[in-house]
């Protein structure tokens, strides 16, 4: 499965448009990473835990996404989009989206 | 009183904790973006044209910054007489930079010489918390065109 953020790939063909598929996941982190990122927020600097809390959660997006794209037999997903936003305070949704097509 | 001290104590430790993390952050995106200077990045929607096959990849790179309890009471200060808030120019900056870096060094390791479409993404996290603005997370993604020699 190709995944990619541009509209034509270099060299291929699409010869079937298969329309929009989407993939989102809602994460929260635990405890023991919220108060350490309540200390982080004194002295500053990356937050290492939900740098990685958040690659996860978007390489699930975009997991589910590609599995839709395949049940509808697509070989890639181009122009593909991310969006975050904040559900709630503490948990976050990652969503990605882009279009199922099928490439010669 | 003792609440004075216990602030005055957090504005000391974020100001120089902050100052030092921060200036060891710009000092190590420099280094790498000197190092990955050979990877180019560009907005432009499509690939520019070209006779070798090529194949192409999804890459991206995020970050989440903190910013610390000194830069929150000067932001929350500038808030009253307005202008720029230099504080979180800054904390900005480095999050991009730190997400174009990590975006350039997956491109990278997959041998690619350029990421066409960058798009970046800023959202801004644990803002529900009371009275904190918390953390940002930059992301940065594009597609990386891998020359097939």
């Amino acid at each position: 499965m190709l995944v990619s953020n541009i509209e034509i790939i270099p060299g291929k063909r699409i010869s079937k448009h298969l329309g929009l598929v989407q993939g989102n996941t809602v994460r929260t982190k635990h405890l023991g990473r919220d108060l350490m990122a309540g200390l982080k927020n004194i002295f500053g600097g990356e937050l290492k835990g939900y740098t990685e809390l958040l690659n996860d959660a978007r390489e699930e997006a975009i997991q589910r996404m590609t599995q839709q794209a395949e049940a509808m037999g697509a070989n890639a997903v181009i122009n593909v989009r991310f969006s975050t936003s904040s559900v709630t305070a503490g948990a976050a949704e990652l969503f990605a989206y882009g279009t199922a097509v099928i490439l010669e | 009183m003792y609440d004075l001290i216990v602030f005055l104590a957090l504005l000391a430790l974020g100001y120089f904790f902050g100052r030092v993390a921060e200036s060891r952050h710009f000092k190590s995106i420099r280094e790498r973006e000197q190092q990955l200077a050979s990877v180019l990045a560009f907005s432009e929607r499509l690939p520019p044209p070209s006779s070798t096959p090529r194949r192409v990849a999804l890459v991206g790179g995020s970050v989440v910054v903190s910013v610390d309890y000194f830069k929150q009471v000067a932001a929350g200060l500038r808030s009253i007489f307005g202008g720029r808030v230099m504080a979180f120019e800054t904390l900005l900056e480095r999050a991009r930079r730190e997400a174009l870096l990590r975006m350039k060094q997956e491109a990278a390791d997959l041998g690619a010489a350029m990421v066409v479409n960058v798009k970046l993404e800023t959202s801004s996290i644990s803002k529900g918390n009371k009275g904190q603005v918390g953390a940002v997370e930059v992301y940065a993604y594009g597609t990386a065109l891998i020359e097939l020699a």
